[in-house]
């Protein structure tokens, strides 16, 4: 509730305070919230058996026979980590933001919508039903339309919120048709008498079965939250937000909604096979897809965004085969690194005043080195190097995505093959931006409009902090998932175990299983260390090279860079269609045709009536005196017709 | 005696003939007279009435009817009069407005 309270504050009044008022307000919530959660956190770790998960009913909203809603809060393991990730890494955002939106216009507004933002995401994580869930997920579409839209007065924004908000729309279209089945055939939504319903029935078969039905509807809810194939056309697109924004919602807790959600469910999947194999194919395939258009783009923020697809697919292929916790683990790691790596990224386009092309950086490690170097312990992360934080949750999957029951070889093949692009576009990244030399334009003075300084600086410190402690973060943030083959214990496994019933002896494994853990564990590495080498040699050692590449590839070059058209195929054959339709179907023809005509016509015909009766009232004596006798002559001969019958 | 058919005829013809006149007639005060033919068309008829039933009650209403064909075309003639003095025609097509 924090948040929604510094969200009112901000919005209705924002307007006449002055910035730093503004920012204390913004930061202040969120610290608080921030602040709480950890100390909930140290609560619930002494909480006894039984009281875990904590269920709070606050009050009723719906009650209609049988069913009824509350409003309620679910505390768990699994909404506590996410609301441990939720405030920790937003409240460093917060801060972040204070630096970074100095410049702009609007800056109450953009707290504001920020509070408002994480009271939504918090009402998602911490619901005890799926209705208030759905209210917070509804919530966190809506602010992420107002922040990418930010720059309102900018067309490409203002469509680009649009467009996240109506595919996340389809996407919500069949989570409410899972909803209305769950209310049909189970009575509730209600965490705690759901679920145990659930887990009475028996495991369904292959293709079949309501809770199949179930589980893919509520996959095509996630997949629109969080940018899966087939529904993550609106994610580049966002970047048109400010960067804090991408840190923020597209990296670090939105577009983890899906996931959080699939996991939440996994009573539901693990009772349907198929849909759990539908997850696991989509969160790879779009891995894979997502990281080949993130290896050609040269948009900064771009190749960031098609990163955030493709490892939201890892936490996807890590849902489907029932590897929740690893999953999960993947998020909190992910929203380290790459909060980490959009802020960073936004470091750096505020050095350059608002330069977003990476073709025209290049040698900035000199000149801002702390961005660097956090930059740096980020891109380690992400590629999943040891011992950095990716290394640890991205081996977890890529393991469990190969022994699990539910996985094959065919899953850990195609995650090797996208970690091996992660690392080769991120050190791609890597090396644009701050190695070679500076290829940019002479920064003169008035260059944007907005910053005032004509040479490159490194940001204030307000923005550097976050960037610190996010990066020690993805450094050390994944050894509490230290796996047992190297020797430790896997304490966010054990945590989690409870909300995914996981048994001791699923999570011990034998010890003829170690080795090939760290085989893999060692090819996953290789792999990146690949991507590295190949990296380094195209954008460091031999510059000329990506050109002839991709005049050799030609064709493919350009269809990968242009993100295959699949936005212009949609294009054609949904979104043009629809205005078509729109415009001249129901514009034109309903509204104007019928309704407007209605309207008009009433009218009109009013008009012809009276002009018809007017000629009665000429201020002709003689015609009165005619209607007159008219009259008197009908009620004579009426009289006279009564009198003869 | 006369059969009362024929008197009651002579009414309604004449009442005819007030009527038409009524309608037809341009001149403000032709139109007075037709209204008073057809007042007197309708005494005649009254009359008739009375002297078949041999009641006096036909004739007392002719002197009611009467009284008020006096009074009405006092008033009736004071109102042209009036409109005679600002439009200077006694054409009734040519009062036509409510403004005098």
């Amino acid at each position: 509730m924090l948040p929604l309270a510094g969200a009112a504050i901000n919005g209705l009044l924002g307007r006449r305070f002055s910035k730093g008022t503004v920012a204390w307000v913004g930061n202040l919530f969120v610290g608080a919230s921030c602040a709480w959660a950890w100390f909930v956190f140290g609560r619930f770790l002494s909480l006894p058996h039984e009281m875990v998960p904590y269920v709070r009913d606050y009050a009723t909203w719906i009650r209609a026979g049988d069913f009824t809603v509350s409003y309620g809060v679910y505390l768990d393991q699994l909404s506590m980590v996410m609301v441990l990730v939720v405030t920790s890494v937003g409240f460093l955002i917060h801060i972040y933001s204070i630096g970074y939106m100095e410049h702009e216009g609007g800056y109450y507004r953009f707290f504001s919508y920020l509070n408002l933002f994480m009271f939504f995401m918090l009402t998602l994580v911490l619901a005890n039903n799926y209705l208030v869930m759905f209210i917070g997920w509804e919530g966190v579409g809506l602010a992420s339309y107002l922040l990418i839209g930010f720059f309102f007065l900018r067309d490409s924004a203002a469509s680009a919120g649009k467009k996240a908000f109506i595919v996340n729309r389809i996407g919500d279209f069949g989570f409410l048709i899972a909803l209305f089945m769950l209310i049909k055939h189970f009575g509730s939504l209600d965490f705690g008498q759901l679920f145990p319903a659930i887990s009475k029935l028996g495991v369904e078969n292959v293709g079949g079965g309501l809770l199949t039905a179930i589980g893919l509807l509520l996959l095509m809810g996630a997949c629109g939250k969080s940018a899966q194939i087939p529904l993550y056309v609106w994610l580049p697109d966002a970047m048109e937000g400010p960067t804090p924004v991408s840190a923020l919602i597209h990296a670090a807790t939105m577009v983890t909604a899906g996931v959080y959600m699939v996991a939440r469910s996994n009573v539901i999947f693990s009772h349907a096979p198929s849909a759990m194999l539908a997850v696991a194919i989509i969160g790879c395939l779009t891995a894979l897809f997502a990281a080949t258009i993130g290896m050609a783009q040269t948009d900064i923020k771009k190749v960031l965004a098609y990163s955030t697809i493709s490892q939201l697919g890892y936490m996807f292929l890590a849902c489907g085969v029932a590897a929740y916790s690893a999953g999960i683990f993947h998020l909190m790691t992910h929203a380290f690194f790459k909060g980490l790596l959009f802020l960073a990224a936004g470091s750096v386009i505020h050095a350059l005043g608002g330069e977003q092309d990476m073709r025209r950086m290049g040698g900035l490690r000199k000149q801002i080195p702390w961005t660097f170097w956090t930059m740096t312990a980020a891109t380690f992360a992400i590629v999943g190097i040891f011992p950095f934080a990716g290394f640890f949750s991205k081996d977890e999957i890529l393991w469990k995505a190969f022994s699990s029951e539910y996985g094959s070889w065919i899953f850990w093949a195609i995650g090797l093959i996208t970690a091996f692009l992660t690392s080769f576009y991120m050190f791609r990244l890597w090396f644009l931006t701050f190695f070679g030399e500076f290829r940019g334009p002479e920064l003169a003075v008035g260059e944007h409009p907005s910053h005032e300084h004509a040479h490159i600086h490194e940001s204030p410190k307000v923005m550097l902090i976050p960037l610190a402690i996010l990066a020690v973060l993805s450094v050390i943030g994944g050894w509490i998932g230290w796996p047992q083959t190297l020797g430790g214990t896997q304490h966010f496994d054990h945590f989690l175990a409870p909300v995914f019933n996981l048994h001791a002896e699923e999570a011990a494994v034998a010890a003829a299983e170690h080795s090939k853990e760290l085989l893999l564990a060692a090819v996953s590495v290789l792999a990146a260390l690949l991507g590295l080498l190949l990296a380094w040699l195209l954008y460091h050692r031999r510059r000329d090279l990506p050109d002839r590449i991709a005049a050799a590839l030609g064709g493919v070059y350009t269809a990968v860079r242009d993100k295959y058209y699949v936005d212009e195929g949609y294009a054609t054959a949904f979104v043009q269609p629809l205005i078509k339709g729109s415009t001249y179907i129901l514009w034109r023809g309903v509204d104007a045709g019928v309704i407007d005509a209605t309207a008009n016509e009433s009218a009109e015909g009013a008009q012809h009536v009276s002009d018809a009766l007017r000629h009665m009232q000429s201020g002709n004596v003689r015609s009165y005196a005619g209607w007159v006798a008219v009259g008197a002559a009908v009620v004579i001969a009426y009289m006279v017709y009564l009198g003869v019958r | 005696m006369v059969p009362i058919s024929y008197y009651l005829a002579l009414s309604a013809i004449l009442f005819a003939l007030g009527v038409v006149g009524f309608l037809i007639k341009r001149n403000l005060i032709t139109l007075f007279m037709s209204i008073e033919l057809m007042l007197n068309a309708v005494n005649l008829a009254f009359v008739a009435f009375a002297w078949q039933w041999k009641s006096l009650n036909g004739q007392v209403f002719v002197f009611f009817v009467m009284v008020v064909a006096a009074a009405e075309a006092a008033v009736g003639l004071a109102i042209i009069i009036a409109v005679f003095r600002t439009r200077e025609t006694l054409n009734v097509d040519r009062v036509d407005l409510l403004k005098l």
